[in-house]
């Protein structure tokens, strides 16, 4: 198995606060991870790093063997991102947004059309197709988010908090979708829920304070206390308040 | 290229989707139209040309065009879009030069409007069109330098308020740079400024452009103009993108 994306050493530091701590690892295709930690553990800063969008302070990664410092476009090309919040432009109109993101990946013609009915129907986007993305409800504008991570079908996906703010329904959706998807791809996504990790994760990692505390498969981890959620609290909480 | 303009054409939709055209293109040509007409004395000059139109067009552009720049990039910012566009498979220079080339070909269609003039002053007599079309080009390149220093500030900002008065301020030194007010003043005390200062202005260029002079050194300043602010732009955009 050869690893999509590769993690190395990577740092960042804001002034005199490090928010990301030498962190290494590597996902390979058909993994899930889900990235854990509580708020400020430098979670969305370590996806951003991945996604080329904050410069690394140190260290570097790869995303299919592409630097995303030294070769950001081409590394960019092989990864759909959702950033956190699933920021969209909300003037446009689902198609006009989702046809942009297609045009801007290269995509032209009767392609880009095919790519984006199909990124739709997988985010179950077409009823809303012509509607301003304003005027759509919260789960509509993540799956739109979503859609355009996935328009180009990328080996590659980094998705922060994919399912925040949806309902139970339409979480069980992002979910099968994420798994459907699985065997073809390395994906990461970061979360609260930690039931979702168990759900659809086949390995986990949990963050605090910038460094990686654990690294296992999701049954390893609830193995070692009583409950998953105590394992996460036992790990993350500093030690002196525990 | 073809990214930047995909990200152009992306913009040029955006600002036709909201109100934010409109309320431009009206007041433009409103204003424009106006001062030509009452304190440009169109009429009463009796010259078909459109010289009065010419000598307002920087001015309204001077506030107009820092109103359009200040949301180029704070507004991104605000809505986190910016992670989005720089996180999709484009050069950070390509999007810088997208947003840009929106904004110019935005301020050209306003321009464009404002050919019922071109037809009035035909129509009353027999202008050189010539003279016409440069002092047009003339107004587009300004409006391309306004737009790439507002879009330059707008980069190292989050607050639209701080990149409008900002905006216009620095697009006002050059613009003013020129004056006789600046240049005597200068000449008197600091004659090297006073040579400096007339070579950095802009409205000195656009003077011979109405005039219908085009000269390979206006048009050289104009396009090193436009590409030391978008460069700038850049910079700030790679430099404050994730703050």
């Amino acid at each position: 198995m050869s690893a999509l994306i590769e993690i190395d050493r990577l740092t960042k530091r804001f002034g005199g606060f490090t928010a990301v701590d030498d962190v290494s690892f590597s996902v390979a295709r058909g993994e899930v991870l889900g990235f854990l930690g509580p708020n400020g553990a430098g979670k969305s800063t370590t996806m951003k790093m991945l996604a080329g969008f904050v410069t690394p302070s140190a260290g570097t990664a790869r995303i299919c063997g592409q630097d995303v410092v030294d070769r950001p476009v081409a590394a960019k090309r092989q990864l759909g991102y959702l950033p956190e919040g699933a920021p969209t432009y909300p003037e446009m109109t689902v198609a006009g947004f989702l046809g942009f993101a297609a045009r801007v990946r290269g995509f032209r013609g009767s392609e880009a059309t095919d790519r984006v009915a199909r990124a739709m129907q997988l985010t179950t986007l077409d009823g809303v197709r012509l509607q301003p993305i304003e005027t759509l409800s919260k789960g509509f504008k993540r799956r739109v988010g979503l859609a355009q991570s996935l328009l180009h079908d990328p080996p590659v996906l980094v998705l922060d908090e994919p399912t925040d703010g949806l309902d139970p329904n339409q979480k069980h959706e992002v979910r099968r979708l994420i798994e459907q998807m699985a065997p073809a791809k390395a994906i990461v996504i970061s979360t609260h829920i930690l039931e979702e990790v168990s759900a659809i994760c086949t390995r986990a990692i949990i963050i605090a304070r910038g460094k990686i505390l654990a690294d296992a498969t999701p049954a390893e981890l609830s193995r070692r206390g009583p409950s998953l959620d105590a394992v996460f609290r036992d790990l993350t909480m500093p030690k002196d308040a525990a | 290229m073809r990214a930047a303009l995909t990200v152009a054409r992306r913009e040029l939709a955006g600002y036709f989707a909201t109100p934010v055209a409109y309320v431009f293109i009206v007041i433009f040509l409103v204003m424009s139209g106006a001062l030509t007409f009452t304190l440009g004395n169109f009429f009463g000059r009796g010259t078909a040309d459109l010289q009065p139109f010419f000598g307002f067009v920087p001015w309204l552009f001077l506030f107009l065009v820092p109103a359009l720049t200040m949301r180029l990039w704070a507004e991104e910012r605000r809505l986190g879009t910016i992670e989005l566009l720089l996180t999709l498979p484009i050069t950070q220079a390509q999007a810088v030069l997208g947003k840009f080339l929106a904004a110019w070909a935005f301020c050209a269609i306003a321009l464009a409007l404002t050919f019922p003039l071109v037809i009035t002053v035909n129509l009353l007599g027999r202008p050189d069109n010539g003279v016409i079309a440069a002092g047009y080009a003339g107004c587009l390149l300004t409006a391309g330098a306004y737009l790439a220093v507002g879009a330059a500030i707008s980069a190292l900002t989050k607050n639209q308020v701080i990149a409008f008065v900002l905006a216009v301020a620095v697009c006002f030194l050059f613009a003013a740079a020129g004056s006789p007010v600046v240049t005597e003043f200068l000449s008197v005390r600091v004659p090297v400024l006073a040579e400096l200062a007339r070579g950095i202005s802009l409205n000195d260029r656009l003077g011979n452009f109405a005039r219908g002079v085009l000269s390979l050194r206006d048009l050289v300043y104009f396009a090193s103009f436009i590409g030391f602010w978008l460069f700038a732009n850049a910079v700030a955009v790679d430099h404050r993108k994730a703050d």
